[in-house]
Order: C-alpha cells, then sequence, then structure tokens
C-alpha cells in the first residue's frame, strides 16, 4: 500500500514547506499571484456571497492517487465528528446557502455519513458528493450506495482520468479504472445519468501528467462516445480540472523535475477572464476540524480564511463572510489557467 | 549567437519572428491557428498528424510541441509511437519506391 506523506514524514507532509516551495518560485522572477490580479484590477479578491459550502468529512480514503491534493488515503485518521457536522446543520439551517459540497477523502467512510446527508437533505438542501466511485465496491456495506445517493437525490460526482485502464490506473492506483467501471454501471442502473432521471452523474478529468486539461468541450464529447462504446455508461457532464501544485502533486512535480516547467505553464496560461468565475468567490470550504477556508486547495495549504473572527464553523457570521478578502498565493495559477478550473470545471464554460 | 543551431527555449520565442516581419507573421499565425482548429477533423486528430509530421520533416520544436500536445489531448504513447511508424514508413517507402526509378535506368544501360 502506498503511504501519505504525513506517514511517510515528508517534509512536504507540512503546509509550510509547501508554501515555502511555492514562494521560492518567485526567485525565478515570476510574477505573484497578487501582482497578476493587481494588473488585472481585481485586488484583493473579494466573495461575491456564499452558495456552496464544501465539507471535508475527512482525510481517510481507501485509494492513494498520486496527484492527490489533501494526501489521503488508507492511513489517514483525520475525521469530521457529528458535532462539527451539527455545527455546519445550524449555519446550513441559518442561511440561504444552498448547495454542500461533501469531499474527503472517501466522505463515505465518515461513520457519520448517512445520517449527515439525511439531516441535510431534511433542511431541503442540495447534497453533492464526491465519490471516488471505488469506495462502492470497497466493502459490502458501501455496495448499497447508488441506492441511498438515489434515495436523497444526491448528485454524485466522480474521478475518472480516462477512458481507459492505463491512465486511470496509472494516476489512482492499479485496478481502479476496472472498479470504477463497475460502479458506473452500478450507478447508471439505478438511474443515474439517465435522460429524465433528475439523478446527477458528473465525471472528473484531471491530467495524469505535468501539463493542463485540454479542452473540457471536446474532452467531454469524446469521453461520452468512449464510455457509452465500450462500456455502455452515461453521465451528465464532465468537469476538467486542473491539477494544483500542492501535496501529493507537488512532490510529483518536484521529483520528476517538471516543477518549474508547470509554474511556468500555470502562470503564462494565467487567464483575467476566468477570475470572476474562481471558486472561492462563491464557495466556502470547512476543514474536518470545522475551520474555514476560501477553498479546498488553501485547506490543504493550511491557509485559513482571513477573517480572524471567524475562523471556525461554531464562529460563522454571514455578514462578515460573504465579502470576505480571499487569501491568495502562488498555487492559485491552477485555478486561473487557460479555461480556468474549479470544483465545478472549467470556469469559462 | 549560441554555439549550437537548436535551443529548447527557442520554442517559446517562435513569436518573435513577427519582430522583423509582422505583415506575415500574423498571417501565418492566423491561418496555424485556423488549421489546428476542430472542423471535419477533431483537433484532436490534427494533433497526431502533426506529430507525425514533426518526426517526418524532423523539427525539433515540433516534435516538442506535439509529443506534448498529443499526450495532452489523451493518445497513448503506443498511439503516438505508431504515428512515428506512419512517418517512418512513409518516409522509408519514399525512398525505396525511388528504386524503380534507379532499376528503370539501370535496365535503359544495362545490356
Amino acid at each position: 500500500m502506498i503511504k501519505s506523506l504525513k506517514v511517510l514524514q515528508h517534509p512536504l507532509a507540512d503546509s509550510e514547506n509547501q508554501l515555502e516551495v511555492l514562494g521560492n518560485s518567485l526567485l525565478n522572477q515570476q510574477p505573484t499571484f497578487k501582482q497578476k490580479l493587481e494588473q488585472n484590477g481585481v485586488h484583493p479578491l473579494r466573495a461575491s456571497g456564499i452558495d456552496v459550502l464544501q465539507l471535508n468529512l475527512g482525510k481517510m480514503c481507501n485509494q492513494t492517487c498520486k496527484h492527490c491534493h489533501v494526501d489521503a488515503g488508507p492511513d489517514r485518521k483525520e475525521i469530521m465528528d457529528r458535532s462539527t457536522m451539527q455545527w455546519c446543520l445550524d449555519v446550513l439551517q441559518k442561511t440561504d446557502i444552498n448547495i454542500v459540497d461533501l469531499t474527503g477523502g472517501a466522505p463515505e467512510l465518515n461513520p457519520d455519513f448517512r445520517w449527515f446527508v439525511e439531516q441535510i437533505r431534511n433542511l431541503g438542501k442540495q447534497v453533492m458528493v464526491r465519490c471516488n466511485l471505488t469506495i462502492i465496491l470497497a466493502n459490502k456495506r458501501f455496495h448499497d450506495l447508488p441506492d441511498f445517493f438515489k434515495k436523497h437525490q444526491v448528485e454524485v460526482v466522480s474521478s475518472l482520468p480516462g477512458f481507459t485502464q492505463d491512465r486511470t490506473d496509472r494516476q489512482r492506483g492499479e485496478g481502479v479504472f476496472e472498479n470504477s467501471i463497475k460502479a458506473l454501471q452500478m450507478l447508471n442502473q439505478v438511474g443515474y445519468g439517465q435522460i429524465g432521471s433528475g439523478l446527477i452523474l458528473n465525471l472528473v478529468y484531471n491530467p495524469a501528467g505535468a501539463f493542463l486539461p485540454p479542452s473540457q468541450t471536446a474532452l467531454e464529447k469524446e469521453y461520452k462516445i468512449e464510455l457509452s462504446s465500450r462500456y455502455g455508461i452515461v453521465f451528465n457532464q464532465l468537469f476538467a480540472i486542473t491539477n494544483m501544485p500542492i501535496s501529493r502533486y507537488l512532490d510529483y512535480l518536484l521529483s520528476s523535475g517538471n516543477y518549474n516547467r508547470y509554474m511556468d505553464k500555470l502562470i503564462s496560461a494565467f487567464n483575467p477572464a476566468s477570475v470572476q468565475n474562481l471558486m472561492c468567490r462563491n464557495t466556502l470550504s470547512v476543514g474536518w476540524d470545522g475551520f474555514l477556508y476560501d477553498c479546498d486547495f488553501n485547506q490543504m495549504l493550511d491557509l485559513k480564511v482571513a477573517e480572524r473572527r471567524v475562523q471556525h464553523i461554531s464562529e460563522f457570521n454571514l455578514d462578515i463572510l460573504k465579502n470576505r478578502a480571499t487569501v491568495v498565493n502562488q498555487h492559485c495559477f491552477g485555478c486561473t489557467a487557460g479555461e480556468g478550473s474549479s470544483c465545478g470545471g472549467s470556469l469559462l464554460n | 549567437m549560441e554555439n549550437h543551431y537548436y535551443n529548447a527555449g527557442d520554442l517559446s520565442k517562435f513569436g518573435n519572428i513577427a519582430e522583423y516581419q509582422k505583415d506575415l507573421a500574423d498571417k501565418f499565425f492566423t491561418y496555424y491557428g485556423e488549421v489546428f482548429k476542430d472542423s471535419h477533423l477533431s483537433a484532436k486528430e490534427k494533433s497526431l498528424i502533426a506529430l507525425a509530421v514533426a518526426h517526418a520533416v524532423q523539427c525539433p520544436y515540433c516534435i516538442d510541441a506535439y509529443s506534448s500536445d498529443a499526450f495532452e489531448k489523451g493518445y497513448s504513447e503506443a498511439q503516438m509511437m505508431e504515428a512515428v511508424h506512419v512517418a517512418s514508413a512513409i518516409k522509408g517507402g519514399a525512398v525505396l519506391v525511388h528504386g524503380v526509378q534507379m532499376m528503370n535506368k539501370v535496365k535503359e544501360i544495362g545490356m
């Protein structure tokens, strides 16, 4: 089993070391993200509201993907507890935040996952689960997840970095592709991705290497043809996501000698048109321990929201947070390169 | 001048050719951009053709650019190598088919 950076006591398991590496890129006379925002008249970048509450239910995962920005894996024990979940529910009850995006790790491994989904749905909020697919087959107790998702009208978002075994397994581990295909077929069988079912199944592509994703539109078209013809699989949308130069992917970039070239590529592909749609402008990210961040990536770099009065979900204050200035760093170039990138894919489509 | 003819860094300076002749460069890059758009052939298919042609014309800049582009667009290593073999077969065939010309000449002058 591949171990997480944390268990390996790798220097990059420490967010400060990651930030130091990102900061060192300035020695190569690369512009800062802040400078780019200033040049385009959008600094400081501010939230325009909070439409999405993205919750990390824990870093435990049945997979150890090479590019994982969470450094998740079977050896990670951090799990959101029920009291933190309750704080999140209180916030949802008191606000108009309508979309809850559950992520991890594998969020389904949280022992309170199903209870939490039911509570959120009871509040009438939409639930989106970032399901790695293989969890459905990982243990008998997860085989009914497609039915559970269907019962609660949960939107499923799943990674599949290729429609061939080679690319997928290279990034996500041996055997992942085969099990992902089986899981997608199980989701299709209960109606996910089928026209008229109302059950949304979106896939995520991210590059298996040191490069940017190709056009989301072209890729989605190709995925639909290939997955349908090869495996009879249907889905709704494909989100093409850029890999962020943090955590395990940063380790890959450095150890493969691709780091400087990748950062140059991200910076030279800076697209000002993507800035207004950045996900940090309408999303609030909550860590497994309840701390608040502008996005999932800032969470992994331990860059909490700048408002010191409200850095934990127990201190949530919509008036303060809805128009907060967001915390930016060099990794943000990953969200503004080319078509732009977010947890919902390209920012320009 | 560098003491060698090819520099990897020069690939990113391709656009600089406009410094000496802007109008023609602009026309060329506009044309280039149009050629590689999705049309009757997809941008992905065109990328693989470009990779094969890059090898046939033995342009290191083009090989660099289209090895990346074709891989990024989703072609596998095996598919890309097959494209190079297509280029090789055509180049090899182009040499060999001239053997007929050689044979014609030899037959013409031989007893």
